[in-house]
């Protein structure tokens, strides 16, 4: 078995532009998987699953692609299950407790817009297998944005307590997701060369996609704080180390282990 | 929604082009944009179909099954109604 030191993580640029979509849909679909049987009825119980699954499949190809141009013989088990808290690239919005069910729809959909404007960008990628993931991926990201979409109109602007639950959410959500356009060196390094956009040039659209649903689900959009989340510059929040715990429990219990 | 139980959706599902819709099973949900989504996350998993309709199960107009002996059973002896009791011509084969 092979040991990383704390500074196995350091890659470069390019890489870490890719470790940070896959760390974002790994961690997310993470979080989700914890509704597994949990959830308010069957059917949306099944659709967070599927959710779920969907996220972990598309952390699958992008944490192997990550791996082979790495080239130091991490596989997608490892870079998933063996790295410590800062080694990690999602956003601190993906890493958050869940919350309640209007919690979590509203982070779907809030990160599920974000992904769709991505995954579309993604397409015209230098990087022909990063292109090729993209395109399997905007579908689901296209599909996990209607869902949680209309789950936002629909408890937003539903009774009392699902409104004051979806605007405390907002509430609560919204500043972190500066963070998925807050500048950064790693995003004008990718935008240079043609590997994928930098995050900010996706705001307008995200915008775009996101105000009038919560608009049209009487949400109130918080005023702007300068608070700034730092989840992908590996600066993670106190939530981060007890997901890593449970999720990293198999591999590190069992290094190694299949089934 | 004034009510406390989501409707019941009777779901149908087109495995192929070509095929009929066929009824799968059934989902709760609020509304119909949302049972189509519902019925797409339980019956469609496993590439099940290609097209998905959803009914309000109290829109279906369904037969009384106490009615059955006047609804069915008449027809029981008019075994003269299946095409059996005519020659079919060589040239159409399996009819």
């Amino acid at each position: 078995m092979t040991y990383f030191t704390l500074n196995a993580g350091a890659m470069t640029p390019h890489l870490e532009y890719r470790l940070r979509i896959a760390d974002n849909a790994l961690i997310l679909g993470q979080r989700l998987s914890e509704w597994c049987g949990h959830a308010p009825v069957l059917e949306e119980d099944l659709a967070l699953a599927n959710i779920a699954l969907d996220l972990i499949g598309q952390a699958r190809l992008l944490l192997t692609h990550v791996g082979v141009l790495e080239n130091k013989g991490r596989d997608e088990d490892q870079l998933a299950f063996l790295r410590n808290e800062h080694e990690y690239r999602n956003v601190t919005l993906v890493e958050l407790p869940n919350g309640d069910f209007a919690a979590t729809v509203l982070r779907n959909f809030l990160f599920s817009a974000f992904q769709t404007q991505l995954w579309q960008a993604l397409q015209m990628s230098t990087d022909t297998e990063l292109a090729a993931i993209a395109a399997k991926s905007l579908k689901e990201a296209r599909y996990h944005q209607r869902h949680s979409g209309e789950w936002v109109i629909r408890l937003g602007d539903g009774t009392q307590e699902s409104h004051t639950r979806s605007q405390a959410a907002l509430d609560r959500l919204w500043p972190y997701t500066a963070e998925l356009f807050s500048e950064s060196p790693v995003d004008d390094a990718a935008a240079r060369d043609g590997l994928g956009p930098a995050w900010i040039s996706l705001q307008p659209a995200w915008s775009q996609a996101v105000l009038p649903v919560l608009e049209e689900a009487t949400l109130k959009i918080p005023v702007p704080s300068p608070f700034r989340s730092r989840g992908k510059f590996g600066v993670h929040s106190e939530h981060f180390g007890h997901l890593l715990t449970e999720m990293q429990y198999l591999q590190r219990a069992y290094p190694g282990g299949t089934w | 929604m004034d009510q406390k139980e989501w409707p019941l959706w009777e779901v149908f599902i087109r495995s192929r082009n070509g095929l009929d819709h066929k009824h799968c099973g059934s989902v709760h949900a609020t509304d119909a944009r949302m049972a189509l989504q519902a019925a797409r996350n339980v019956f469609t998993r496993r590439q099940e179909g290609v097209s998905i309709w959803v009914v309000r199960g109290d829109h279906i107009v369904a037969s009384d099954p106490d009615a059955k002996p006047e609804m069915f059973d008449p027809m029981e002896d008019k075994i003269y109604r299946h095409p059996t009791f005519y020659k079919l011509p060589d040239e159409v084969d399996y009819m």
